[in-house]
Order: C-alpha cells, then sequence, then structure tokens
C-alpha cells in the first residue's frame, strides 16, 4: 500500500527548476531515502510534500491527502525534522516537545505519556529539564526527531539528519532512526548527501540529480545494476585511457573522476586487472595503480552521472546561524 | 483550509512560550527598566528644576504617563521584531508546519508579546506613584483598571507594527534603521517628555499623526485628569489604528516566507 504517491512533481523558481516531474511511490513502513549532492532539489521536494512550498505543478498524495490542497490534513499525519535546527534555545526539551503536542490539540495525560515514552526512546529522559542552548548537536537532533513524533504522525521527514555530526554521533543516531521505525512502525523518508547513510538505513533509495530521479533501486540492487566490479586505474593521460578501456570493451562505462583518476565498470575485477595492464602498455600508458573493488553507491552515482557526490561544506547562512548563536544573541 | 481560524489553544500555546521566554531573560527584564528610571528621576528631577510647569502640573507629574508610553513603546516593537529571530533560528518553520492557522499564530505572538509590554508598562506605572510623578490620591480602582485596559490597547498596536516590519524585513540589518527612523521620531513627536502647546504649529500638526501621541494623551487624562484632547477621543483614534495594524500584521505575516 502506498503511503504517498507523487505524479510529475515540478518546483520552478524564477525559471530555475529545482525538481522536474518527478514520480514515486512509497510504501507504508519503508525508510526511503532520497540521495543527491547539494542542490538536487532533495529539500525542495520533501518542503513540497510538507506543505511548505506549493508544487509548481504535478500532484502528490499523503495518507490518501492532497498535499497542495489539504494542507491541515496532510500537517497532522506527517512530522518534520528539518535541516537547520527549528528548537527554541531558551526553552528546555520537555517544553519544547510540550509545545508541540499542544499546537496539535493533544490532551494533557496524552501529551504528558507521550512525552516521557518518546524521551526514553532517544534516552534523553536525564536532560529533559535542561534548556536547549546547554544541547550538544547529536542531542539538539534527537530531540527533534523526538518531537516530530509526538502527534503520532504516520510519516516521518527527516532533512539530513546526521549532517555536521561527529562519526560517532552519526552511527548512535542511526541506531535511533532504525529504533523509530521499528518501534513507532512509521515510514520514514530521509534525504542525505551521504552514500554511508544511505546504504546503512534505506529500503529503497531514489538518486536525485539536477531535480530528477535517475534511479531508484535497493541498496543492492543499486549496486548489482552495475554489473560488475569497479576498477579505480592511476595513469598517465586518463581521458585518452579512459576512451580506450570504453572502445576495447574492457568497461562498461568508464569516467575520469576528481583526481584524475579513471573509475572503471568492469565485468569481473579479478580477470580485469592483467587485461587493463595490457591495453595500457600497448598504447605507451603508464599505469601507476590499479584498485579494483565491488561497487558501492558512490561508484553507482558516478556511473549514472559522471560525476562523484562532494561532501560540501555548511553554507555560509548555516555558518553565520551558528556563530549567532554563540553570541547567544536572540 | 478545513480547520477554524482562532484556535484558544494554539494562542495560548503560542502565548506561554513567550511568557517562559520573558520570565527566563534577566538581562531583558532588567534592560527595560533602565531608560524610564533614568528619565523619572534624573530628567524629571534635573528638568523639573528648570521647567516650573507644564499644562499646569508639575513637570514631573507631566513625564510621568509619557515615560509609561515609552517603555510600551519600546517593548512592544522589540518584542514584535523577534519575530524575525524565530525564522533566523528556524523555530517559525516549526509553528509554520504545524495545523495553526496563520491568524491564529498572529494573535498569540501580538497577545503574548502586548502581555510582557504591559507588565513593563505597570512596573513604570508603579515607580511613577513611587516617585509621586502620580498623584495616588485622586486615582480610584477604576482609573487603575481603564488605565491598564487602555495600555494594553498601546501595547498592542506597537507589537503589530513591530510584526508588520519583522514579516517585511528578510534580515535583521534593517533592524537599527528601524528603530532610528521610526521608533525615535514617534517617541519624540508624541509630546511624550515636553508638552505641545508652546510649540510651534508645524510640530503640533504631525504630532496629530503619531499613535503614541493619543496613547500618551490618553494616558494623562486617566492618571493626572489633564490632556490635551478629551479621553474618549484618544481611545477612539487609538483603538481604530490597534484594529487596522492587527489587520496589516495578519495579511503580512500570513504572505511571509518561513525562513530568511
Amino acid at each position: 500500500m502506498p503511503v504517498i504517491s507523487i505524479t510529475n512533481l515540478t518546483k520552478k523558481f524564477n525559471g530555475f527548476t529545482a525538481v522536474d516531474g518527478i514520480s514515486l511511490e512509497i510504501n507504508e513502513g519503508e525508510v526511503f531515502g532520497l540521495l543527491g549532492p547539494n542542490g538536487a532539489g532533495k529539500t525542495t521536494t520533501i518542503s513540497m510534500l510538507a506543505t511548505i512550498l506549493p508544487p509548481t505543478s504535478g500532484t502528490a498524495t499523503l495518507c490518501g491527502h492532497d498535499c497542495a490542497t489539504a494542507t491541515d490534513e496532510v500537517r497532522k499525519c506527517i512530522g518534520i525534522v528539518f535541516q537547520d535546527q527549528s528548537l527554541d534555545d531558551e526553552l528546555t526539551g520537555r517544553e519544547n516537545m510540550d509545545m508541540h503536542g499542544r499546537l496539535y490539540g493533544m490532551r494533557d495525560e496524552l501529551r504528558k505519556n507521550r512525552m516521557n515514552e518518546l524521551l526514553k526512546l532517544v534516552e534523553l529522559e536525564q536532560f529533559a529539564d535542561k534548556q536547549i542552548k546547554t544541547y550538544s548537536g547529536g542531542m539538539k537532533r534527537r530531540l527533534e526527531i523526538a518531537r516530530g513524533l509526538m502527534h503520532h504522525p504516520k510519516i516521518l521527514f527527516l532533512d539530513e539528519p546526521t549532517i555536521g555530526l561527529d562519526p560517532q554521533t552519526r552511527r548512535k543516531l542511526w541506531d535511533y532512526i532504525k529504533a523509530v521505525n521499528r518501534d513507532e512502525r512509521i515510514t520514514i523518508i530521509l534525504t542525505t548527501h551521504y552514500m554511508d547513510e544511505a546504504d546503512e538505513l534505506c529500503d529503497r533509495i531514489a538518486i536525485v540529480d539536477k531535480g530528477k530521479i535517475i534511479a531508484l533501486d535497493t541498496p543492492e540492487g543499486h549496486k548489482k545494476s552495475l554489473g560488475g566490479d569497479v576498477a579505480s586505474v592511476e595513469c598517465s593521460e586518463p581521458e585518452k585511457f579512459a576512451a580506450l578501456l570504453g572502445k576495447a570493451k574492457l568497461a562498461k562505462k568508464a569516467n575520469v573522476a576528481e583526481g584524475g583518476k579513471v573509475i572503471a565498470t568492469v565485468e569481473n575485477g579479478g580477470e580485469a586487472v592483467p587485461k587493463i595492464m595490457a591495453l595500457a602498455e600497448k598504447n605507451g600508458i603508464a599505469v601507476k595503480s590499479v584498485l579494483v573493488k565491488q561497487p558501492n553507491l558512490e561508484d553507482v552515482f558516478l556511473h549514472y552521472t559522471g560525476r562523484e557526490i562532494r561532501d560540501e561544506e555548511a553554507g555560509e547562512k548555516d555558518r553565520m546561524k551558528g556563530a549567532m548563536r554563540m553570541h547567544g544573541r536572540r | 483550509m478545513t480547520m477554524e481560524l482562532i484556535q484558544p489553544g494554539a494562542i495560548y500555546t503560542l502565548w506561554l512560550r513567550e511568557m517562559i521566554r520573558f520570565a527566563r531573560s534577566k538581562s531583558r527584564i532588567a534592560g527595560n527598566f533602565t531608560m524610564p528610571f533614568l528619565w523619572l528621576v534624573v530628567m524629571g528631577t534635573g528638568l523639573g528644576a528648570s521647567i516650573q510647569s507644564a499644562g499646569g502640573t508639575s513637570y514631573l507629574s507631566f513625564i510621568g504617563p509619557g515615560v509609561i508610553g515609552m517603555s510600551i513603546l519600546f517593548s512592544s516593537i522589540f518584542s514584535g521584531v523577534s519575530v524575525i529571530w524565530d525564522r533566523q533560528f528556524g523555530f517559525m518553520k516549526e509553528i509554520l508546519v504545524t495545523p495553526v492557522s496563520r491568524v491564529s499564530i498572529v494573535i498569540g505572538k501580538i497577545a503574548g508579546s502586548a502581555t510582557i509590554s504591559l507588565v513593563n508598562g505597570m512596573v513604570v506605572l508603579l515607580l511613577t506613584l513611587l516617585v509621586g510623578a502620580v498623584p495616588l490620591s485622586t486615582l480610584t480602582a477604576g482609573h487603575m483598571l481603564v488605565a491598564l485596559a487602555f495600555m494594553a490597547l498601546i501595547a498592542s498596536a506597537f507589537v503589530s507594527i513591530g510584526l508588520i516590519i519583522a514579516s517585511l524585513l528578510n534580515n535583521t540589518e534593517g533592524f537599527q534603521l528601524i528603530m532610528n527612523l521610526l521608533v525615535m521620531p514617534l517617541f519624540f513627536i508624541s509630546g511624550a517628555v515636553f508638552p505641545m502647546d508652546k510649540v510651534p504649529d508645524w510640530m503640533k500638526t504631525i504630532s496629530l499623526i503619531d499613535p503614541l501621541m493619543y496613547g500618551v494623551d490618553g494616558l494623562r487624562g486617566i492618571l493626572l485628569g489633564a490632556s490635551r484632547f478629551p479621553f474618549l477621543l484618544d481611545l477612539a483614534v487609538l483603538g481604530a489604528f490597534c484594529a487596522a495594524m492587527v489587520a496589516i500584521a495578519t495579511y503580512t505575516f500570513s504572505k511571509m516566507k518561513a525562513t530568511t
């Protein structure tokens, strides 16, 4: 049963197409990932589904309600954790959650029980009565997830849930996200530009680039879709060698990645190495190293777009906000 | 869109948030009373020594209601503009994705901010009573209630102006400009700190379009029994102005983007 159906969803900003005719269905209880580089249109897609932005054209229904016309019904059945922090720093964790419950019209008793249940789930009971400004980045995220779940939504959106967190905190947060999906039996839509995150958490992943879905499959399916292994060759004249690999039918696809390495999709990694060496020798190309490995999602993205997803730094605006928070101005 | 526009539970929640935040910001509370205190005690006493009488009352008495009005003006505009921080820090997004109508959000914000301004005004009123600027002997409980209701009206009007400014501004840089271009002229031309009967005609005329002038004048009418216009006229003008500002604030706020 699809809990979200999206048909030709499009968003244009002053002639720039941020989301370009996306269509897909998301099933109940699924963890669905939108994977792509910054600026691919992931946040814009989520914003339309969460009724923050009206679509330019196309439709999306969530729990049977249209996101453009039945905004209040949609809002009641979704929870959302934004990419940027959206807590009130001056209030305590419990107060932030309580306020959320009140805004959704939850009764006192229900609010109290739900709060305790969720604080336990994200293991923040001890800190619940401390002000948010004393929380670490990971704690804030956990509280935001708990807050988003307060009103028993059917769908939870997580927009870049682990951006800006250190590796250990990220790993821990993944455990909480898995627990939420399992214990609350909730559908989760998450956007990320981290390959490992999508691989670890998602049942299905849509790879998004320039506002379009370029591939949609399970993590395993994506990797198998390359039909072989990935060879990374460090050599002289990479452009020429990439073309040669393709022409010799040694590689299904060969691109020059950033840093000048040739990345080629080959049928059988072990057998390909001597053939690659022979081809290079025949054409007078000096090979420095060859590395063969099983493909990961990064290779899948590269395969489809010819580019790598780069882990870009936080934008100017985010950094400014961080600095202002430190000064405690409000 | 099927929800009702006025949602009392949501309005109360947003009001409650303002109260909690206000109670926790000790520097804001202290800062709010420094200026009125200096005006009353230093200016009231200092200038009062040279100015024998202003409109038949002592200078200290004269500026008492003026300083109450000033304190409400400053804290109201500041509170209203604080919505810009909610946008900057993301909390506004959290409110805007809840099924709460924009009208309820605006009313909740106005109610919360106006309550804070009213509390400020009440403390200054207490201060004017303590320094003897406003004579306690002639005031009845009825006077006090009318004064408080009138102060709430002033606060709501200026909180709405602050909200309008915040929903039109895209960043916090314009904030200082607004203070200098709008708030200070409103304060000076209102006759809060000097009487309007001896000033040139042009200034008298300009003061007629200053909503704070009606606020301060009305307060003088209630608290001192001496004013430029009849109290009911002050009440009518300020009431109409306040209603217009609340309506405009609701409109600009509903058109506002969730983030900066």
